[in-house]
């Protein structure tokens, strides 16, 4: 059951990119680069005979949260199945680009968030799009060397994948709900590779077991658990700033051995469950049946295993 | 994909203060529409993009009823269109209409 302070709360899943911001951000602070009216469209699609849209799925600027300067991008889950491309891509890393250039002026901002909803590379201009995504994982690698931290919010319908997954995986920090999916190859893509015996894309409860964000978070692969509402996004979001490890060849090294540690730990399992066996959580086959209040208990007492992060 | 231009001309300008605003996202079944103001003119102009071909003459009835409730007198109208229904059209140009009337 839906516990009636969520049920009242606008979903981050069920809202748009825009609707998104608008409940991060402090109310009226947001500024949009590149918006709707200037009309900087993906040149692509009528190739295809597909209708652009006015952002090409790509939202980009600046705002605050609680006072402080932020830059922000999301991108429309919904338009393309929230895709990285040409343009979308060349507009989230000039933002990149530009939170690096402005690292230590009075033009700084403090964080950026990306509100990413993907899965993966729009297949229409898919070379374009490859690039997009290794320019944005160089340019948050550079925002985050600037000593900017990059924070990915992942609870969109498109979950994170593909180039989405692997540019979620290099921020500072990742914050989920119980709805955002991480993964690089997405259920349907498995499947089609490697049979239905290995991965069967429809069932609903086998992909969020696997790449859902209650998994992510206890494995180490998300740094914070929210409810799915905007609400909670935000008050997440607004506490992030102080709480990111340094980004330094010590920290890459750490990770490294804790991600060889967990592979010959779990290496061998063939679904979630037999991971929480192993690694001694109570009822490790109930825990996509925990309240929400019961998993964030049960968060708490576990603590997070940081992924590089 | 089809592209065509729908004219109107409305018994009044529409009120409010914003320069432009969008709403809805071309997700299937759905359509974004973004609102501009040109001024004091009673015409409206509507941009058409839309990827089902063959619905122009539903299209420019959809619009005439728009056009007949709100009064968006000085509007460019641009849409891209990606299957959504007459009722969901009509649905997001008041939305717009209801956002280009806000007062800041």
């Amino acid at each position: 059951m839906i516990p009636e302070n969520v049920m009242n709360e606008p979903s981050w899943y069920e809202s748009s990119a825009r609707a998104r911001i608008n409940g991060l951000l402090d109310a009226d602070s947001f500024s949009e680069i590149l918006g709707p009216v200037d009309r900087v469209m993906s040149p692509h699609l009528a190739l295809f005979d597909l209708p652009p849209a006015f952002d090409d799925g790509m939202i980009i600027g600046r705002g605050s949260i609680d006072g402080r300067s932020v830059a922000v991008a999301a991108q429309e889950g919904q338009f393309m199945g929230g895709t990285f491309a040409e343009v979308s891509g060349a507009k989230l890393v000039g933002l990149l680009r530009a939170v690096a250039r402005s690292a230590g002026t009075p033009q700084a901002v403090s964080t950026v968030f990306l509100l990413l909803d993907t899965g993966g590379v729009r297949l229409q201009e898919a070379n374009a799009g490859e690039m997009a995504v290794s320019e944005t994982i160089r340019a948050i690698l550079d925002v985050r060397k600037a000593g900017v931290p990059v924070v990915a919010l992942i609870g969109g319908r498109a979950g994170a994948f593909g180039g989405g997954g692997l540019v979620t995986a290099c921020c500072s920090h990742i914050i989920i709900s119980e709805q955002g999916r991480i993964s690089v190859s997405g259920p349907e893509v498995i499947e089609t590779n490697k049979g239905v015996e290995e991965f069967d894309s429809r069932d609903r409860a086998l992909v969020w077991r696997v790449t859902g964000g209650r998994s992510r978070v206890l494995l180490g692969g998300a740094d914070a658990y929210v409810k799915g509402d905007i609400a909670s996004f935000r008050k997440s979001a607004a506490q992030v700033s102080n709480s990111v490890p340094s980004f330094s060849l010590q920290t890459l090294e750490q990770e490294q051995e804790r991600l060889e540690q967990r592979l010959q730990a779990y290496g061998g399992c063939r679904d979630t469950p037999e991971i929480w066996t192993i690694a001694g959580l109570p009822t490790p086959d109930g825990i996509a049946d925990l309240t929400e209040d019961e998993f964030i208990r049960l968060l708490a007492k576990e603590g997070i295993r940081h992924d590089a992060r | 994909m089809e592209k065509f231009t729908i004219h109107a001309r409305a018994k009044a300008t529409l009120s409010g203060k914003s320069a432009n605003a969008i709403t809805g996202v071309v997700a299937s079944g759905n359509l974004e529409i973004l609102f501009e103001r040109k001024g004091d003119s009673l015409d409206v102009t509507v941009d058409v993009m839309t990827a089902s071909h063959g619905y122009q003459p539903v299209w420019e009835a959809v619009i005439k009823d728009f056009v007949e409730r709100v009064s968006p007198g000085g509007m460019h109208i641009a849409i891209h269109d990606n299957g959504a229904r007459p009722d969901t059209v009509l649905l997001r140009l008041m939305q717009g209409a209801r956002l280009m009337e806000a007062q800041s």
